[in-house]
């Protein structure tokens, strides 16, 4: 079933760019990355795309396919007719590097601002326990693969740039969800969570959610339970969705307030 | 900036300098942090992104879980089997010792593993193991283990340089290590390391290979930075084919299915519904394998009193009888042969355990493998052979130059059983940082010093590939590397394929002296490509030579002019390569194998 397509690629860099026409030979069950890496070898040996596993594991090469936030090695050729034109942007959340290339420094700052695990002492026999329910809640969240999709779709940073320093996206507030229902974890990281972390800026939109390509339901499952606990802290400091999801009761009495990390140690070339 | 531009040429100091950011560089940078050493990781990805995070199945290691007879004895003696007794045997005895309480750090760390009904780190079953061990999450293993490790070094505020790619390696007078160059691939701009320890970590090779699971980032660097800096490769000749790659639709060929699959029941069936791997069970594997149906199936939940099924053969015997089973025509439509799960577990238990398959062939082959069987066949996956080092502190025989995972060679002789890579990374990570770190508190100010000629000639070969006029396009040398290296140097070889790879990698190596690049510098993949081939062309000189001069049959390599294993010449020695004196191509010597003492010995006699 072999056909020649027609893509729109973005070229350019942080000083502009603009899209540029493309034809290349594409054949059955492949995927747009695929017919990428044959124009990057026929017609166009700069052009800058990232990628690693092509299998939708590592989150490398997210790109934004006819508007859509998308990984492209999971983006099969047969989800588009064979005439249509596929056109395929960067993210427009995150600066421009080069060509499909973006700059997502911002997410390894935020990664770093988050307080880190923080368990008690091993049993006495060197070994941890833990139940399967248990830590299922908090794997559904370390399926993140990082593609950074959630947070180049979340609008709290898409169009106000400036919400930047004060928002640490929807990636982020899973990793918060994450620690928090962790059934070993002492910190507590409810004021961090809505001091510098800045889920009260999210509106429960689910745009994250629509977008993960781990199906990941960022939403229900990991901001709202958050914003919850938010707000049984400030009112009523004893209850919480402990008591609900059944992990732990006393939450307050063996929890310390967690202290945020220190972003800067992720190098960049200087420009 | 034009391409012969010098300008911004960055500097930094550092103790240790780990070059790779996936299992085996961060627990080193981990380890030589904690050390109190001054420690920055580069990596040619993102942080995240590194090859450990596609590892699917688990990590090896012998903690008990599920089966309390399990000890660091057995799990030694899987191993040097597994490896057809070629593997250096420290390291194979220090992995198993201390595999266990590796893993148990990475859950202080806050990795989330599947549990047992006690609530211990569950563990699965795996090639070559005797008993399950491998501890995993899901199919997803080596993510938990990237994120965490990730966390951690992001934690403990080490400097982490990412999408910047080591081209050169530094020594001073006396030949120790004293730095490292490389660019960084965003702005395409230069950046010198001074550093009297580097550790390499740089994973594998298998890019020069067509039919690969691996990524583009798998061009050897290190194993060519290592040769170029002095040290010796062994045991090159050995790669490893993953019986089970996806073989449709062509796009995704090659890319890996899990030895889960069959750890959880899955098994192989010809053309003709056949389940053929009890006509390959090995002479060295039969008292351990079941040679009925009833016994293999019966295994799953007796292992005390059933031997293990045939699929789950060190990987090398499951590759090689799946390659004759398609060339005696019992194949699948695509080449392949039928990987069944469908017909032996529920469709809930498939997803539970296997859920990243689930997902893989779903949205990339439409196959519903809850529903039908997979087609699959070999796929280059891993290479055995790698830097030569010491086993207790990880150094090569250049001072002050380390290596780790994938790039470093001896622990899994010539062929490794699942899941211990991961368990390899991080038990070698480890000691590597504290040895690194050790020698570098030693040296006090006498650091040995980078040589400003050093510099200017890394940065002159660096830009050579702009330099040349009307040359040759580097993706068409690097796709007729990969088809040559798959033909010729493939899962079985031949003595007259193998003079013609070396006489096609000389070919190559000429025509990639007149490779050119266009654009600029910044982010070009072009260019990036045209630097990593070099590596790719001397690594894979290395092999073809290796597996050329190594007349017989073992583990990850198969000679169909030798098909015998050879005990008594070829079970005693490695082959090491090194640069040749010109420094344009490899040459081969042979070293005897370190001696097993005899209180490790006793754990073969019976056999
Ligand atoms: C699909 C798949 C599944 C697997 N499943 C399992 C499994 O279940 N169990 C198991 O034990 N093993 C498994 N393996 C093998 C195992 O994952 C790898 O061998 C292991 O992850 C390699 O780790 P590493 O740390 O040596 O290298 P990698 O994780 O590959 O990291 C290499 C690092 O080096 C960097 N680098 C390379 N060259 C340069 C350079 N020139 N300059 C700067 N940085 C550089 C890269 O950017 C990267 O950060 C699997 C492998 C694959 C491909
Ligand atoms: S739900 Fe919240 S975090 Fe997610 S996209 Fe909407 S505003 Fe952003
Ligand atoms: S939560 Fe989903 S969309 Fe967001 S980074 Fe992780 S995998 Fe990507
Ligand atoms: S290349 Fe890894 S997710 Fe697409």
């Amino acid at each position: 079933m072999g056909y020649r397509l027609k893509m729109k690629l973005w070229r350019g860099d942080k000083s502009g760019g603009e899209l540029k026409d493309y034809e290349v030979d594409v054949s059955e069950g492949e995927v747009v990355l695929d017919a990428i890496h044959r124009v990057q070898a026929e017609q166009a040996g700069d052009l800058a795309v990232r990628w690693n596993c092509k299998a939708g594991k590592c989150g490398s090469c997210s790109a934004e396919i006819n508007g859509k936030p998308r990984l492209m090695c999971m983006c099969r050729l047969s989800d588009f007719e064979e005439d249509e034109t596929i056109t395929v942007t960067p993210m427009r959340t995150f600066p421009v590097v080069r060509d499909l290339v973006t700059d997502v420094t911002f997410n390894y700052e935020k990664a770093a601002e988050l307080p880190s695990f923080s368990p008690p002492p091993r049993d006495a026999d060197g070994k941890r326990r833990m139940a399967q329910v248990d830590v299922e809640r908090g794997q559904e969240f370390r399926k993140c693969i990082e593609c950074f999709l959630c947070q180049n779709v979340c609008h709290v940073v898409r169009d106000h740039e400036d919400n930047k320093p004060a928002f640490a996206g929807p990636r982020f507030f899973i990793r918060y969800a994450e620690l928090d229902m962790h059934p070993l974890d002492t910190n507590d990281r409810r004021e961090l969570a809505q001091g510098a972390a800045g889920i009260g800026m999210c509106n429960i939109t689910k745009c994250c959610t629509e977008v993960c390509p781990e199906g990941i339901k960022i939403t229900d499952n990991a901001i709202i339970p958050m914003k919850e606990r938010v707000v049984d802290k400030k009112y009523d400091p004893l209850v919480w969705l402990g008591s609900k999801i059944g992990i732990r009761n006393k939450d307050t009495e063996s929890r310390v307030p967690a202290k945020q990390g220190k972003a800067g140690h992720i190098k960049r070339p200087a420009h | 900036m034009s391409a012969s531009e010098q300008g911004g040429m960055e500097r930094h100091q550092y103790d240790v300098i780990v070059v790779g950011a996936g299992g085996a560089g961060l627990r080193a940078a981990i380890a030589a942090h904690d050390a109190g050493a001054k420690t920055a990781v580069v990596c040619k990805s993102l942080l995240g992104k590194a090859h450990t995070v596609m590892a699917e199945g688990g990590i090896a290691a012998a903690m008990g879980n599920r089966w309390p007879e399990d000890n660091w004895e057995v799990h030694f003696r899987d191993t040097m089997r597994g490896g057809k007794m070629l593997n250096n045997w420290r390291m194979a005895q220090l992995h198993a010792q201390e595999a266990p309480e590796r893993v148990q750090e990475l859950e202080d760390w806050g990795a989330l593993f599947d549990r047992t009904e006690d609530g211990l780190i569950s563990q699965r079953d795996f090639g070559g193991h005797k008993y399950a061990r491998l501890a995993h999450v899901g199919d997803r293993t080596g993510l938990e283990m990237i994120r965490t490790l990730q966390q951690r070094t992001v934690e403990l505020g080490i400097d982490v340089f990412m999408e910047c790619t080591v081209t050169d390696l530094f020594k001073d007078e006396s030949g120790a290590i004293s730095g490292a160059f490389g660019y960084w691939r965003e702005t395409g701009r230069f950046i010198q390391f001074d550093a009297p320890a580097v550790i390499l970590a740089t994973g594998g090779i298998g890019k020069s290979f067509k039919v690969t699971s691996n990524s583009w980032e798998y061009t050897g660097d290190g194993h060519a930075l290592a040769m170029r800096a002095g040290a010796a490769l062994i045991n090159m000749e050995f790669v490893q084919f993953h019986p089970t790659g996806m073989v449709w639709p062509p796009s995704v060929k090659g890319l890996l299915v899990t030895e889960s699959v069959r750890g959880d029941g899955g098994i192989l069936k010809n053309s003709e519904g056949k389940r053929f791997m009890f006509d390959y069970i090995p002479e060295f594997f039969k008292s351990e394998t079941a040679d009925t149906e009833e016994e293999a199936d019966a295994w799953y939940e007796d292992k005390k009193n059933n031997r293990r099924p045939p699929e789950l053969l060190p990987r090398d015997e499951v590759a090689r009888a799946i390659n004759s089973e398609i060339k005696a025509g019992r194949g699948s439509p695509h080449g392949g042969i039928f990987l069944d799960i469908a017909s032996r577990r529920t469709p809930e238990f498939i997803k539970k355990r296997l859920p990243s398959m689930y997902h893989q062939f779903k949205e990339l082959a439409d196959v519903d493998i809850t529903a039908e069987p997979m087609e699959i066949g070999p796929t280059c996956h891993y290479v055995m052979g790698g830097v030569e080092v010491d086993a207790d502190t990880q150094e090569s025989a250049v001072p002050g130059l380390y290596a780790v995972g994938e790039c470093s060679g001896g622990m899994h002789g010539s062929n490794r059983l699942g899941g211990n890579s991961l368990g390899d990374l991080l038990v070698f990570g480890k000691l590597a940082g504290e040895h690194a770190a050790k020698k570098v508190s030693g040296l006090g100010a006498n650091r040995p010093a980078v040589a400003p000629d050093d510099v200017a000639a890394a940065a002159t070969s660096a830009v050579a590939p702009f330099e040349v006029e009307g040359g040759e396009n580097p993706y068409a040398i690097q796709h007729d590397l990969q088809q040559a290296m798959n033909d010729l140097v493939g899962i079985i070889r031949e003595g007259a394929e193998l003079e013609q790879a070396l006489a096609d990698i000389e070919a190559l190596k000429e025509r990639a002296k007149q490779m050119v690049v266009e654009g600029h510098r910044q982010y070009n993949p072009g260019w990036h490509l045209a630097l990593d081939l070099r590596n790719m062309l001397i690594v894979s000189e290395s092999i073809a030579k290796a597996a050329l001069a190594r007349e017989e049959s073992r583990g990850g390599h198969t000679r169909n002019d030798f098909p015998k294993t050879d005990h008594e010449v070829w079970g005693k020695k490695n082959l090491v390569v090194t640069l040749n004196d010109s420094g344009d191509g490899v040459q081969l010597s042979e070293k005897p194998l370190p001696v097993m003492p005899d209180e490790l010995k006793k754990y073969f006699e019976e056999s």
